[in-house]
């Protein structure tokens, strides 16, 4: 019993580790219909952004809000320059693109960062948390990790709901060339969402790091849950990346804790088929929402 | 006043708009009337800047407007009902007028603009809040003119609105739209393929015909051409 619940707080945490990468697709997804296979390179590089500033001894919270900033800024740039060129071109390009960007970003911060493993300090201590006699997997970080997540779920929530950015957003989504003819300037509303996507990426980047030791390719795996994620909530639903994050993260859990860890991979691919033979188009996209 | 001046399109080799010109004087309703196919839309869509001039001018409040974006020509004063009526079925009635109106929400009359649409179309105001989807055909019209008209345009560009509407709707589309025009002063291009209730509210008329202009006229003396209807109109 015990065991079945730390397996299942630990699901709870990556799960919404997961979920924050999901969250980025999907922002991407919505607005520019393209997966942003870089998504995970560029969280690799905001963390070891935030690294360098602590090297440098700025103060843990700030360099960590400088992160999340370069996530922004960095989002912004890459739609700017590599992927604007690319609308109305065949769909191929911009996956080419971004799986050139993932592996060109990799060697640069392997070049400048060297490509061994280093270690993140966390937040707050990963030692496990015990209530009265009972020791738990779950640490305060841990708590932080859930917290962070939920408060970027929120917040991205009364964005596309209550504000005329939101409104904009989800307008250019649906019908770009209707939101054009009023007036939106939907390219600026593009690269808002890649801004933003790489936002949450960075997030992710900085949630994962102390857990797992950071490296160039640290992010790889973890795109590929927040893929399996993104895909189970239907790829253009927020709430269904949070959802699709939550189910990726209980499932691997499981089947590592129980199965093995070498049973992972197998678990996410296991559980991604049986969900994209069920309901294709994803647990929580509406199918009259999607227009290719 | 807008003024189109030997306007050319062309969508790779097939050309879709030839040497095209005419004049729609402010608070006039010009019909663009013709067949499928005869290039009424693409004169819309030329004209707020979706698809873009080959060759020619299109002025408006003379300036040339040829070559905006549509997100600036909408800044200009001219709003598009595209055809197929561009409601998005993903937003409540309510967004989708603010939508409309957002560009301008520094004016100090953004907000009566928005309730101005929603006066116009009382069957609006009870569902703001219900997703545009919920609507019927003849509602989503309504809709997607009061957003239109919430961004307070001199130039409304119509793409067929009676389109799969009941003939009792259209008739009273058509009464609303000569009304705006009336005492709005506001100017209106009217694209239909059904020609009479066009011509029926229509200060002039140009019929196109494979993407050139065959007839240009006052509405009233195009509607007693009678070989020209014939031919162009189907009436």
């Amino acid at each position: 019993m015990g065991r079945f619940v730390d397996l299942t707080l630990n699901g709870f945490t990556y799960g919404v580790i997961y979920a924050a990468v999901a969250l980025g697709l999907v922002l991407i997804w919505r607005a520019t219909r393209i997966v942003n296979f870089a998504q995970g390179a560029l969280a690799t590089l905001t963390t070891y952004i935030a690294v360098s500033l602590l090297d440098r001894s700025v103060n843990y919270w700030l360099a960590f809000a400088g992160a999340l900033f370069a996530g922004l800024v960095i989002g912004a740039l890459t739609e700017r320059v590599f992927i604007r060129p690319l609308y109305g071109k065949p769909d191929l390009n911009p996956i080419v693109v971004s799986i050139g960007l993932l592996i060109l970003v990799e060697s640069i911060a392997g070049a400048i960062w060297g490509s061994g493993d280093r270690g993140f300090e966390p937040a707050f201590s990963q030692i496990g948390i015990s209530v009265g006699k009972t020791h738990l997997e779950f640490s305060h970080f841990d708590v932080f990790v859930l917290a962070s997540v939920l408060v970027l779920m929120v917040g991205i929530l009364v964005l596309f709901r209550w504000t005329n950015l939101g409104l904009r957003m989800r307008a250019s989504a649906f019908a770009p060339e209707v939101a054009r003819l009023l007036g939106v300037r939907v390219g600026r509303i593009l690269t808002t969402g890649w801004a933003l996507a790489t936002f949450a990426g960075a997030l992710a980047g900085l949630l994962v790091a102390p857990k797992v030791l950071l490296s160039p390719n640290m992010m790889d795996p973890i795109l590929v849950y927040g893929f399996a994620a993104a895909v189970l909530g239907g790829l253009d639903s927020p709430l269904g990346a949070l959802v699709g994050g939550i189910v990726t993260g209980l499932g691997i859990s499981y089947v590592g804790g129980y199965m093995g860890s070498s049973m992972e991979t197998v678990g996410a691919a296991v559980l991604l088929i049986v969900v994209l033979s069920i309901r294709p188009e994803g647990i929580f996209s509406r199918p009259s929402a999607r227009r290719v | 006043m807008l003024e189109i001046d030997r306007l050319s399109v062309a969508y790779g080799p097939v050309r879709a708009l030839t040497e095209v010109s005419f004049e729609a004087r402010d608070g006039s309703i010009t019909a663009v009337l013709g067949a499928n196919g005869a290039g009424k839309t693409t004169l819309l869509r030329t004209i707020t800047g979706l698809v873009p001039a080959k060759e020619g001018s299109i002025r408006y409040d003379g300036k040339e407007i040829a070559g905006l974006a549509p997100e600036e020509v909408v800044r200009r004063g001219i709003s598009h009902v595209p055809e197929g009526r561009g409601v998005i079925t993903e937003l409540t009635v309510e967004e989708n007028i603010r939508l409309g109106a957002l560009w301008r929400r520094r004016q100090p009359d953004y907000q009566e603009a928005i309730d101005r649409a929603f006066a116009l179309f009382p069957p609006l105001e009870s569902r703001r809040k219900q997703s545009a989807a919920t609507l019927s055909g003849g509602e989503r019209q309504m809709l997607a003119i009061a957003r239109a008209l919430a961004a307070k345009p001199d130039l409304l560009l119509l793409d067929e609105p009676s389109l799969g509407l009941a003939p009792l709707v259209t008739a009273e589309l058509m009464r609303i739209i000569r009304e705006l025009a009336r005492t709005d002063g506001l100017t209106v291009l009217l694209v239909e393929q059904n020609a009479r209730s066009a011509l029926s509210i229509a200060d002039v008329a140009i019929v196109l015909n494979l993407g050139r202009v065959v007839a240009s006229d006052k509405a009233a003396a195009l509607a007693s051409e009678d070989e020209l209807r014939h031919r162009y109109l189907g009436f």
